[in-house]
């Protein structure tokens, strides 16, 4: 059997492949949310998950609508609109209402991604785009919290402020930051805490990252360099006014920097390739937020931070290159 | 328990920046000793097997050869002489399908089956050689670079006077998937190369000699390591990464230096030969046999025996596989070199040459091309670029025929390791589109 059909690959090298595809990058994420997802429902009850079912299936069908009427291959198997549509429901309140979820992911389908050309073209977080057009054209629905109830514990969702959203309305009215406010970081950091369905559990978060570093996907630049760059301005201002201003732990725990740090803003399509342009990017959210946070009308900065620097990546792609081996620094 | 120990050990040992770890695929070859191949029928030797001016032919047809006479003789400097792998008669001297993907002048023998030497090539005592004797007779002896590059062994040789030497490093590395030629080598031969590591040291008049080889050939760097004690070379155990046999990333391991972009390893004092280029530097130097043979792994899915075959220069492909039992499989791509860097050939009609390191077959299934999709930016390629490029920012440049961006963004300096293609999980061809834009920058230059 030494014939060789017609059938030859002919390509120049190399002649081998990881098999890592696109589709299995975007399922490892997918996994890598479960845990939040399932802490999430666990607090919140099925409102969250419809929630969380609502925002998946509007991002697929949408996307697949777009792409159907574009003419175009429809890629909805990919996962990446699945992701957005996760992302987006983690974004928004457990109790939002049913057409605040689907507006939601159409915003992020149609303005967040087809309309720069789908997948890899956008410079924005999709579901931060329509996180934040909800939340400035819906400022009641978004921020309308309500206090974890877990399954099984009787309790019904009852309105409440997220510990973010207290601490700006107490400093607001009397200057200085609740003392009972910073008690409850360890619970905070379990999940047990008002906020977007995302924002509740750090440590749920945390593990599914985990999963992404073992995996290669995430690296540790945008995250180290985000949270690392709250806890330094965050603390500078804590040192000066401890009564007014909260700890650095405070602002990692609540709101949605987790997430933001780990998830949103290590979005590979609209952050920055090298690792000096990560570090920057990281950096740059870091402060952003704590400046909006602190500063800010907006109780959360994280998602506006987050956005502004999407707007820089190219920006940062463009002047921060990696030095070429080989080519003496500065020497261009 | 082992393997976590093992990988530790690994994050210690000298590497480079950046690289990819694809399955190394040894174990097919790696335990088998070298055999040497039968004669066949019929030796296709080509006339352009080196990087530099091909050789002009020098036989008639008709004309008998013996083994090692020459056949084409060498034009200008950076060429190399190219010999009768036998004794026989020469049928032709026109032009034969080539590995690198034409019809290309060679010269074609008919073994007579005696393998009679040329009475002319005789040993010498290198202790009575000069170092330009020594350089001569590799030059004459047509060795080549035998990693893949096939550049002449003499050219390095010779440095200009005010670019000497101070490192000189051998390169046991082997980092292609697959092939075990060179671990073969260094296990059932290390005389021989030592023998021209200790030539080539003499002739550069180095103070550092280095002997560069993989951790995942331990037995080689045992082996080594014990002939070597007690002289001045040493023997260093790379990081199991792709492209660690890279010049430029060897170097780099080694020394900790970086040959500057768009100069030469000589640029900052190094020179590296592969361990089977030392091998036949030694060959040529006390035996004064020239280069007609090497050591070459036949391998892949679609082969039913692997095998590390010592070849003469001019073998068809096609013999390769008879003696290896024939094809196990259809093959989906046939490859000389290995899968990272190694050139795709439309049949088994070529010959192998100087800088056949491996054939390999792969089946349809090992190389079914996913179809491309959108870049995601996910900077896989630019963590695996050992010349810590952007590779998907290149080659988008270089797909619209902007080769003025591309070269800003040192498209130029890019190694074509392939590294970037390997890890992209859109399956966007990146090295293959840089290569284009590569050639359009150059052709934009000539015209300048």
């Amino acid at each position: 059997m030494n014939e060789v059909s017609q059938q030859l690959y002919l390509s120049s090298s190399p002649h081998i492949h990881s098999g890592e595809t696109t589709a299995k990058v975007m399922r490892a994420v997918l996994y890598s949310l479960v845990p939040a997802c399932a802490v999430a429902v666990y607090f919140f009850g099925l409102s969250a998950l419809l929630v969380l079912l609502l925002a998946i299936l509007g991002c697929l069908g949408t996307e697949a609508v777009c792409q159907r009427l574009m003419g175009q291959p429809v890629t909805i198997a990919d996962g990446s609109a699945a992701i957005t549509g996760v992302l987006l429901a983690l974004n928004l309140p457990p109790t939002s209402p049913w057409w605040l979820t689907l507006l939601g992911a159409v915003i992020a389908i149609v303005i967040g991604k087809q309309v720069y050309g789908g997948l890899g073209s956008n410079p924005f977080n999709p579901a931060l785009v329509a996180r934040v057009v909800l939340l400035i054209s819906f400022p009641v629905q978004m921020t309308t919290w309500s206090a974890p109830a877990p399954l099984g514990s009787g309790l019904d969702l009852v309105t409440t402020a997220t510990p973010l959203g207290a601490w700006k309305n107490a400093v607001m009215l009397t200057g200085q930051a609740p003392v009972e406010l910073q008690g409850g970081t360890a619970q905070y950091f379990l999940g047990n805490m008002a906020g977007c369905i995302g924002e509740v559990s750090a440590l749920a978060l945390l593990i599914g990252a985990a999963y992404l570093f073992y995996r290669r996907i995430l690296t540790w630049h945008i995250p180290a360099a985000f949270v690392g760059s709250v806890v330094v301005l965050s603390g500078l201002f804590w040192l000066i006014n401890p009564a007014k201003y909260p700890s650095p732990i405070f602002h990692l725990v609540t709101g949605g920097l987790v997430l933001g740090a780990f998830y949103m803003a290590t979005d590979m399509v609209t952050t920055p390739v090298s690792p000096r342009g990560m570090l920057l990017f990281g950096v740059g959210c870091g402060l952003l937020t704590v400046l909006i946070r602190l500063f800010g009308g907006y109780p959360e900065g994280v998602s506006f931070a987050i956005l502004l620097m999407n707007a820089a990546t190219p920006l940062i792609d463009r002047y921060l290159r990696p030095r070429t081996f080989g080519v003496q620094a500065g020497k261009g | 328990m082992c393997a976590a120990h093992n990988r530790l050990a690994d994050m210690k040992r000298k590497t480079f920046a950046g690289g990819i770890h694809p399955p190394d695929n040894k174990q097919w070859s790696a335990h088998l000793a070298i055999e040497d191949c039968p004669l066949p029928a019929e030796l296709i030797v080509p006339l352009a097997q080196h990087i530099g001016a091909p050789s002009v032919p020098c036989v008639e047809v008709g004309q008998q050869v013996l083994k090692g006479q020459v056949v084409g003789s060498a034009k200008g400097f950076v060429s190399v002489p190219v010999h009768a792998p036998t004794s026989g008669e020469v049928l032709a001297v026109e032009k034969r399908p080539h590995p690198w993907g034409m019809a290309l002048p060679a010269v074609v023998i008919r073994p007579d089956g005696e393998d009679r030497w040329s009475p002319e090539l005789q040993p010498a005592d290198p202790g009575e050689l000069s170092p330009e004797q020594i350089v001569e007779k590799v030059r004459q002896a047509g060795v080549v670079g035998m990693g893949g590059a096939a550049f002449p062994a003499h050219v390095k040789m010779s440095p200009p006077p005010e670019k000497p030497i101070k490192t000189l490093i051998f390169n046991g590395v082997e980092c292609e998937p697959y092939l075990t030629a060179d671990h073969r080598m260094m296990l059932e031969e290390p005389e021989r190369i030592l023998q021209g590591v200790a030539l080539l040291q003499y002739v550069l008049g180095v103070e550092r000699v280095v002997i560069g080889i993989e951790a995942n050939k331990p037995d080689a760097i045992a082996l080594i390591s014990e002939m070597c004690a007690g002289t001045p070379v040493e023997v260093i155990s790379l990081e199991v990464k792709y492209p660690q046999g890279a010049e430029k990333q060897l170097i780099n391991a080694v020394t900790g230096r970086e040959v500057p972009s768009g100069g030469l390893p000589m640029d900052i004092g190094v020179a590296v030969h592969n361990v089977s280029t030392a091998a036949a530097v030694a060959d040529a130097v006390v035996h004064g046999r020239p280069l007609i043979e090497r050591v070459c792994t036949v391998t892949g899915p679609a082969i039913r025996e692997p095998k590390n075959l010592r070849i003469r220069i001019g073998t068809l492909l096609s013999h390769l596989v008879d003696v290896c039992g024939g094809l196990a499989e259809e093959p989906g791509k046939i490859i000389l070199g290995g899968p990272m860097m190694g050139f795709a050939q439309l049949g088994f009609d070529v010959p192998a040459t100087r800088g056949t390191s491996g054939l390999l077959l792969l089946r349809h299934e090992d190389v079914d091309p996913q179809p491309e999709g959108p870049c995601i930016r996910c900077a896989r390629c630019v963590q695996a670029c050992p010349m810590n490029l952007l590779p998907t920012t290149i080659a988008a440049y270089a797909r619209r025929s902007l080769s003025a961006e591309a070269a800003e963004y040192r498209a130029m300096d890019c190694i074509e390791c392939g590294s970037c293609s390997y890890v992209c999980p859109s399956s966007i061809p990146l090295v293959q589109v840089i290569r284009f834009g590569k050639a359009a920058i150059l052709a934009k230059k000539r015209k300048e």
